[in-house]
């Protein structure tokens, strides 16, 4: 152990030397309450001699006053922080403790057991690399076991020890752990761990804990300490994409523009090729700057500064990766949700999303379920409550970039935070994105009608209904509408009642107001296609000259023109409106049929006989077409 | 297998990996190009001369396998760790400054402020709360590394403290160190608006600090609640707070006693040198001894003032912190000296050993 060191007495320099090549590893202990880990740790830090005397004086004090183990030191009485613990006899928050050896620095998040501290839990285990799971050798694998194994399992981690404990009131039966070894094995098997181990011990009496146990002498593992020492967390991840989550941009003075971060994960050198997300702007990497020297080489969790060789603009949010694997970009997500509020989840409510870099208002718009942690089944919820973890679809009011939490655990976390308290309400894993918006980052764009295009997901389009008055235009324009709204779609309907009444009330129905009406609608028309929406315009528009007129200021294939094709009986005795009488009787003139005429289109891209086919299979038919014509596959890959 | 079969099997399969010829691993391994040639036919080397060869041969693996620019040791990550969180705190807070006591974990603390913002200064001021017996060096050293670091400072005296000639003697270790500390800092922290402060807390130091979030939210009155913190998941930090409330934010929150010194060692950083042994002039109270920093120290009529080589394990005010009688006069050491004793270092703080839990009493009143 470190404080016995010989070289500390007899060569103090060649001890630090050899101090300076430490390892480090995080690892979380939990348990049910009275499987004894506070014990462990205690254990852990008394057997490497890392209490001091006056520690230790102060402890066998309190053992007599509050101890549980009657005339030996209570050693849990090192770990329990908060005066509450302290009386109560059990742990109810996160307690981080360090101890070293040799090989390594640890630091260990004591966790508590309760149902009621989940949320604990799930925060010492976020940035624990190894999951250490007590089990009373007497109970087995208790409920407790599988909740935190379940937890260890969503919060990431690969590394699972169970220990089984108290090992010694069974008298070292091999037959009670192997029990366990078994059962704990079949139940975690789709937990995703790459590693688990299971120790004999005592946590009480040392066994197996740092030293080798005697009494466990049919066990050939490794012991705790020696398991912790040598499990290998580091290499797994290295060879992930690169990405640099840029958290401050340092700007000195006019000549220096730097983008420091943390890496999150893989490795940059000096020349590599970068984008950064969601902007799409790419550069080189110029140098890698530190205090201690710029480097030509950074890797994934060092703490660096990256400047470019090109002036791009890049701000807090952004991530910086390499043009070989870019992150993904999107607005809208299925995440896991760990809630750790006592104020409900409320589904639909706006709260911010933080993550590594970046904070974005969002709400949970649907909870598709949630998750018994006891046997891992799904059950409807509408809501979490405090502990309760489950799996929503999330939206962001703007795209942010990520990795899903599986293949990246810093680019794929967020929490939850309220906006009114700033309470941190909640935590999330990523899962993956329910819509993608992933071609804007392969090149920089204009924001152009491209570029509204792609984000909306589909091609704009002028959808442009014509025929006599009364022939069944709006209806199924409305009933074309309504499904594009159903599957997601942008739309804006252009019809004679919003038009009339507003933009074009200076207009009559003379014959150049009735060119005039379509020239502006037609104008208006191209804007909303420009502005990526799937336009709907709904007039009589009699004239081919003026309909050829809005065809010619779109572009190629986006005028879509069809034609209500009723005849002018059928549609003078349908009548709705009764205007065909109206203007039979003379009060209305210029009436299209009546006395003016409608020149119906030579080369239509639909037709739609409405004595044939209802409106809403005319609706279904042009929204075929619609999908035909690959109005609605853009921006999926 | 032999040591020296192993051993040539090894260059062997280096030689392979990497793609260097033996005789150029023979040159670099034993500054002889025949060197291994020799060993493979029969020859001998003294047993110094192939344990310098082991060894050089370890380090050749280890480059080879790219591992030492890629290598994270635990002072790199613990290094990582507090730049990250400083970056956070200067891209969330509005007004962030850094507490400087002048102490051991406070000059860390600056350095890693210098590393986290390079080129640019730390953008944000020190504070240093003052209670009017810190060590006269603490005071120098303290004015002379802001100067050097290029950053503002803040000095923060208790009005009221001065008014009532607070002091330790008259009203005792826990009402000056109420009124200077506790009071003074919240009096500073009010007076600048400061929305985050930096303090350099461990959470090895003492047991309510090992269970506080490294971003600790405060509210108007500066007050922790241990029961109701904030989750703290993975490297995201929640500093958000509303007008009048404030962050306080721990950097070197997962350090222990040793890694500062290891850190101070390996990065040559500047601490005061009350913490190195020497001839100080001292006074014996309830067997612990004292620095008599100036004429203010009270000398009882069975006192006397002797010379003794002493240091400090921990820096405060003069009359409430104990020297310790020590032979160390540089750092290793220090070092040495800390690793070999067996009492803990806030020992000789008077603050922590009233009661059990005191400490958390004190932070819930706003004490760091």
């Amino acid at each position: 152990m470190a404080h016995l060191d010989d070289l500390i007495a007899k060569d103090i320099h060649a001890y630090l030397r050899a101090q300076e090549n430490k390892s480090y590893l995080r690892f979380i202990t939990c348990g049910s309450v009275d499987d004894g880990k506070s014990t462990l740790i205690g254990r852990l830090l008394y057997d490497s001699k890392l209490i001091y005397e006056d520690q230790l004086a102060s402890i066998e004090k309190d053992s007599k006053k509050s101890g549980t183990q009657g005339d030996k030191i209570d050693l849990a009485l090192l770990v329990d922080g908060l005066a509450a613990e302290r009386e109560q006899g059990i742990t109810i928050d996160v307690a981080y403790r360090f101890f070293s050896t040799d090989k390594r620095k640890f630091i260990v998040a004591d966790t508590p057991g309760h149902v009621q501290y989940t949320r604990n839990m799930a925060t010492g285990a976020s940035t624990a690399d190894v999951a250490v799971l007590l089990i009373d050798a007497r109970y087995g694998v208790q409920e407790q076991t599988r909740r935190h194994a379940f937890i260890a399992s969503i919060v990431g981690i690969k590394h699972v020890v169970v220990a089984v404990n108290k090992m010694d009131i069974v008298d070292f039966d091999q037959s009670v752990y192997n029990a366990i070894d078994v059962e704990f094995r079949e139940f975690a098997k789709d937990l995703g761990f790459l590693d688990i181990s299971c120790i004999p011990m005592s946590a009480l009496d040392g066994d197996n804990v740092i030293n080798r146990s005697e009494k466990a002498d049919w066990y050939n593992g490794p012991t705790l300490l020696g398991y912790l020492e040598t499990v290998d967390v580091d290499s797994a991840t290295m060879g992930n994409p690169f990405r640099l989550p840029v958290q401050w941009v340092n700007r000195p003075n006019l000549d220096f523009r730097g983008y420091s971060g943390t890496v999150a994960s893989g490795v940059v050198s000096v020349g590599d090729d970068i984008i950064v997300v969601p902007s799409g702007k790419r550069s080189k990497v110029k140098e890698i700057v530190t205090m201690d020297g710029n480097l030509e080489l950074a890797r994934e969790d060092m703490a660096i500064t990256l400047t470019l060789e090109d002036e791009i603009d890049i701000s807090r949010g952004d991530i910086i990766c390499k043009t070989d694997a870019p992150a993904e970009q999107a607005d809208q997500f299925q995440a896991h949700i760990i809630w750790m509020s006592e104020n409900r989840l409320f589904p639909g409510r706006q709260y911010l999303i933080k993550t590594a870099n970046k904070t974005v208002p969002a709400s949970i718009s649907k909870l598709k379920h949630r998750i018994d942690i006891n046997d891992f089944s799904e059950v409807a919820a509408n809501t979490l409550e405090l502990n309760e973890i489950g799996v929503a679809t999330l939206s962001t009011t703007a795209p942010i970039a990520f990795d899903s939490y599986n293949d990246n655990q810093t680019t794929g976390a967020f929490i939850i935070v309220d906006k009114q308290t700033n309470a941190t309400m909640g935590a999330g894993m990523l899962d993956f994105a329910l819509r993608r918006a992933k071609n804007v980052v392969w090149q920089e764009l204009d924001v152009n009608k491209a570029a509204r295009s792609s984000q909306k997901g589909q091609k704009p389009a002028l959808l442009w209904f014509t025929g006599l008055s009364g022939s069944g235009k709006s209806t199924i324009a409305n009933l074309v509408e309504k499904r594009l709204m159903d599957m997601g779609r942008h739309t804006y309907t252009l019809d004679g009642d919003n038009v009339r009444h507003g933009m074009n009330r200076d207009l009559n129905f003379s014959k150049a107001d009735r060119v005039e009406n379509i020239r502006r609608i037609g104008e208006m028309s191209k804007l909303m296609v420009d502005a990526g929406l799937i336009t709907i315009a709904s007039f009589i528009s009699p004239y081919r000259a003026e309909r050829d007129m809005a065809r010619e200021l779109l572009e190629a294939g986006e005028f879509i023109e069809i034609h209500v094709n009723t005849p002018l009986e059928v549609a003078e005795s349908r009548d709705v409106k009764g205007l065909y009488a109206r203007a039979r009787a003379g009060e209305i003139k210029n009436f299209t049929g009546i006395d003016s005429e409608y020149q119906a289109p030579e080369n239509p891209e639909i037709v739609i006989d409405t004595t044939k086919m209802s409106a809403e299979a005319a609706a279904d038919f042009i929204v075929d077409y619609l999908s035909d014509n690959g109005v609605f596959n853009v921006g999926e890959a | 297998m032999s040591l020296i079969d192993t051993f040539l099997s090894r260059v062997d399969a280096l030689s392979e990996r990497s793609g260097q010829s033996v005789s150029t691993l023979s040159r670099k391994l034993f500054n002889d190009g025949k060197g291994i040639t020799r060993l493979r036919q029969g020859g001998q080397m003294t047993i110094k001369t192939m344990d310098a060869a082991m060894s050089k041969l370890e380090d050749l693996e280890s480059k080879a396998e790219g591992k030492d620019a890629m290598r994270m040791t635990h002072l790199d990550r613990l290094e990582a760790e507090s730049i990250h969180i400083m970056r956070e705190v200067a891209s969330q807070c509005e007004n962030p400054v850094m507490l400087y006591s002048v102490g051991k974990d406070s000059s860390v603390m600056l350095h890693l402020a210098e590393k986290a913002f390079y080129p640019s200064p730390p953008p944000f001021p020190l504070l240093h709360v003052d209670t009017m017996w810190k060590f006269k060096e603490m005071i120098e050293f303290r004015d002379r590394r802001a100067k050097e670091v290029g950053m503002e400072l803040h000095v923060h005296i208790n009005p009221d403290g001065i008014a009532q000639d607070m002091n330790p003697f008259t009203y005792g270790s826990a009402v000056h160190t109420d009124v200077m500390k506790t009071q003074g800092l919240k009096q500073a922290l009010d007076k600048y608006g400061f929305d985050a402060a930096f303090g350099g807390a461990r959470r090895d130091e003492e047991k309510s600090r090992a269970k506080e979030r490294i971003f600790s939210f405060r509210n108007e009155s500066h007050r922790w609640d241990a029961k109701n913190q904030r989750p703290e998941l993975w490297d995201i930090y929640n500093a958000r707070v509303h007008k009048g409330e404030s962050m306080r934010v721990f950097p070197i929150s997962n350090w222990t006693e040793l890694d500062i010194w290891q850190y101070i060692e390996r990065e040559k950083i500047q601490i005061p040198d009350l913490y190195l042994s020497k001839k100080r002039p001292v006074v014996k109270k309830d067997g612990v001894y004292f620095l008599v920093d100036d004429d203010r120290m009270p000398i009882g009529p069975d006192e006397v003032i002797e010379e003794k080589m002493v240091r400090f394990r921990t820096l405060g005010c003069y009359p409430l912190t104990g020297a310790v009688e020590s032979e160390a006069d540089t750092l290793p050491d220090v070092i040495q000296e800390m690793l070999l004793t067996t009492t803990s270092e806030r020992q000789g703080r008077v603050i922590d050993s009233d009661a059990g839990a005191s400490m958390e009493q004190k932070k819930e009143e706003g004490y760091f």
